[in-house]
């Protein structure tokens, strides 16, 4: 097709140069971490039992997340029932829930005092714990079945009505409306949610800290931690980042259909007339549907009961933390949004150009970089010019932004790409170009993406427990890393105090962000 | 001098659209031709949304077929979404002015004349979808008025509009080319149009543009490629014609 002439200008010029930064953060802390890692040293029995737990824990909590989220996205797909729409949204929650706090939760729910415990000694059973692969695949499973379930309850959904109307007029039974019309569904659904799953398993940290450890249960991302935090060895620390690193690579390569998951998927809301209604298979989604609701609310339940007590008695240093977690949020969530704005608005500019392809690429590099990678580089490049821990927070700030940046993009690509198509024309003709561009046009009208992009990159912030435990200090610790702490000394109602206020900070910085984008938003 | 192009050729997947013609100053130029014919490339190409592969565009002797939109000698009317739906009417007709809509009070003075002129004093402060979509006309018309860009490209803006309004909006269009001194190129499907505005008028058809002629001497003797469009309603017996044609 014939291009436009138009000078591509300073929009696709601040597009090119917010994706330098994200590579200069994601690449450029890589070289920096290639270059210090002492290669000559080799992998000991710690490392090869690192990468086996990695590898391991990360195809069994995708596998256990997707088995699972096809019985209950058939159940959602196909049941009315009263509170289905609110189910349906909460399966996105997790999605900006502070992991520590649903580790919390899990342990008040599976924990050595838990519940689970409590009923199974009444029968007489002894206790289970849940540390090492079983809490570690429990929180997974907590974390990715909503998101599994979602994406597959997307494919059945997405199924045209027409199909079913055709099988029930063939005189298809379940067999047949399996065969023909819901597994190559599944085909094509399951294997990019596992690839995801497997991806953000694969560098979890916050859940494996809590939950893992020991020979038995450690990652490769903490073992970064422990080479950093408890050896001081920065060549190990190093070696194992330019290994994790290479892992994520080969598994996103290998995974090439992996979609970023949208943050909040539209059209949900309306279950699917599935032509199905034997009075055994009503059940069976009945228990489905019950089953995983509790396993969603059980944890979350737990944390708002043992921490609404203690939270008006916590002590200081927590509040101090909060106050840092903000701090640390608010900018974060800006600097996201505005690295994600100024590559979108590029992008939607740049139209079907290959240079928008590649955009998108670098933008959504962070969903297989890893945190504790970022963070080693950047301690590399930073302490022999800075006392790292005086830069803890400015660190931190920085790595979420990149951190929550694919799901901004995926949230603002498609708005600004709208905008594009329909005003552009308009805009170009009127000169219209670089800042007033954004201000009179893609500021106003892209509002509720970007409130929403504002409230998840600050949600996601909040919550974060990752590239804090590198760096902070005994005095400089964010609410989730003071949660964590917390925990380790068994001050278990000082944490679930903690864990509340930080859920509340987090729900509360999403809503009033997503809000804002809303209100005064006109169609 | 006015608007010319010089053996232009502009490519669109398979289709293709070649023009070499001059309009003179000021005329009042109606483009007609059967849909799908290129009229509305044409009018893209001359407002610089399209690149031509081949061939130059010029105004006053001036080689603009580099120029961004923006810079364009050119004010166009699309066929839908002339106005920002965020802004209200006076915003939208500021934006005339300048891009930024950092007005001084003149300016903005200015914009309420501008408004007054096309029959909307008071309604500035209205989104455009508090207004009609006659209105919403009048307001993209008040933002050209202020633009005076010599040239003034319509591409059909009023064909969502009833006759009588279409009718009514045409008068002040050629009114308003008036007194800015513009140029007027405006698309149509409807002869009647053309015959109401006057002036001269190109025939786009089987890709190619025609160099403009006088609109009463091309509907009184259509060429072969208008009076297959206009068929046998203003040319009888041309019908059997297209059918041999065609076959």
């Amino acid at each position: 097709m014939a291009r436009r002439p138009v000078a591509l200008g300073a929009t696709v010029i601040a597009g090119a140069a917010a994706a330098a930064l994200v590579l200069a953060l994601t690449v450029g802390t890589l070289a920096a971490v290639a270059l210090r890692a002492e290669f000559s040293r080799g992998l000991g029995p710690a490392e090869w039992a690192a990468i086996r737990f990695t590898l391991w824990q990360a195809t069994l909590s995708a596998l256990l997340s997707t088995v699972l989220a096809v019985p209950v996205a058939r159940a959602l797909a196909r049941r009315h029932f009263p509170g289905r729409a609110l189910l349906v949204t909460l399966l996105g929650a997790p999605f900006i829930l502070p992991v520590i706090v649903a580790v919390l939760g899990i342990v008040a729910v599976f924990g050595r005092g838990g519940w689970v415990n409590a009923a199974l000694s009444a029968v007489g059973l002894g206790p289970v714990s849940i540390y090492g692969l079983p809490g570690v695949l429990l929180a997974h499973v907590f974390f990715n079945l909503p998101l599994a379930t979602r994406l597959v309850l997307q494919g059945w959904l997405g199924i045209p009505a027409e199909r079913f109307r055709l099988a029930a007029a063939l005189g298809f039974g379940p067999a047949d409306i399996a065969r023909h019309i819901e597994r190559p569904m599944l085909r094509a659904v399951l294997p990019g949610a596992f690839a995801v799953i497997f991806l953000i398993c694969m560098t979890s940290f916050a859940v494996v800290l809590a939950l893992g450890g020991g020979p038995r249960a450690t990652t490769i991302e903490l073992a970064i931690y422990q080479a950093f935090r408890f050896d001081f060895d920065l060549g190990k620390a190093a070696l194992l980042a330019t290994i994790q690193f290479a892992l994520c690579v080969a598994a996103a390569g290998a995974a090439r259909f992996v979609t970023v998951p949208e943050a909040a998927g539209p059209g949900l809301d309306r279950p699917r007339e599935l032509y199905l209604h034997g009075r055994l298979r009503a059940a069976a989604d009945a228990l489905w549907i019950t089953l995983s609701a509790v396993f969603l609310l059980a944890p979350l339940a737990a944390v708002v009961l043992r921490g609404a007590p203690a939270i008006a008695a916590l002590p200081h240093p927590v509040w101090a933390a909060a106050g840092r977690s903000v701090v640390v949020s608010v900018p974060s969530a800006f600097l996201s949004v505005g690295l994600g704005l100024a590559m979108a608005a590029a992008i939607a500019r740049l139209g079907r150009r290959r240079g928008a392809a590649v955009l998108e690429g670098i933008g959504y590099l962070s969903v297989a970089a890893s945190p504790l990678v970022i963070g080693t580089g950047l301690f590399i490049l930073i302490f022999p010019i800075a006392d790292p821990a005086r830069l803890a927070l400015a660190v931190t700030a920085v790595v979420n932004a990149v951190m929550s940046l694919p799901f901004v993009l995926r949230a603002l690509v498609p708005e600004l790409r709208r905008i594009e198509a329909d005003h552009g024309r308009l805009a170009d003709s009127l000169g219209m170009h670089g800042w007033a561009r954004y201000r009179l046009l893609i500021l106003l009208r892209a509002r509720r993406a970007l409130g929403f992009g504002l409230g998840l990159a600050a949600a996601l912030s909040m919550g974060d427990l990752g590239v804090i435990a590198l760096f902070a200090d005994p005095e400089g610790a964010t609410l989730p890393l003071q949660i964590y702490r917390l925990m380790a000394s068994y001050r278990m109602a000082d944490a679930a105090g903690a864990a509340l206020l930080l859920l509340a900070l987090s729900l509360s910085a999403f809503w009033l962000f997503d809000r804002g984008g809303r209100l005064g938003a006109d169609a | 001098m006015g608007l010319t192009l010089d053996d232009v050729l502009v490519r669109l997947g398979d289709f293709t659209l070649t023009a070499d013609f001059s309009v003179p100053d000021r005329a009042m130029v109606s483009v007609l031709g059967p849909s799908g014919a290129g009229k509305s490339t044409l009018l893209s190409t001359i407002a610089g949304f399209l690149r031509p592969e081949r061939g130059r565009i010029l105004f006053d002797g001036q080689d603009i077929t580099d120029l961004a939109p923006g810079a364009r000698p050119v004010s166009i009317l699309f066929q839908d979404a002339n106005l920002f739906p965020h802004l209200t009417a006076a915003q939208n007709v500021g934006l005339g002015l300048r891009p930024d809509l950092r007005l001084s009070s003149e300016d903005w003075a200015r914009v309420d004349e501008a408004l007054a002129r096309v029959g909307l004093a008071g309604l500035g402060a209205r989104r455009p979808a508090e207004l009609s979509g006659g209105q919403q006309g009048r307001v993209a018309l008040a933002r050209a008025l202020l633009r005076r860009r010599p040239l003034l490209l319509l591409d059909e803006p009023f064909s969502a509009l009833g006759p009588a309004l279409r009718a009514e909006m045409l008068d002040l269009v050629a009114e308003i080319a008036q007194e800015a001194g513009s140029t007027l190129l405006m698309v149509s499907h409807d002869p009647r149009d053309a015959a109401r505005i006057g002036g001269l008028a190109i025939v786009v058809a089987e890709g190619r543009a025609s160099p403009p002629a006088p609109v009463a001497t091309l509907l009184a003797d259509p060429p072969e490629a208008l009076r297959r469009y206009l068929g046998a309603e203003t040319a009888p017996g041309t019908s059997r014609d297209q059918a041999g044609r065609a076959s």
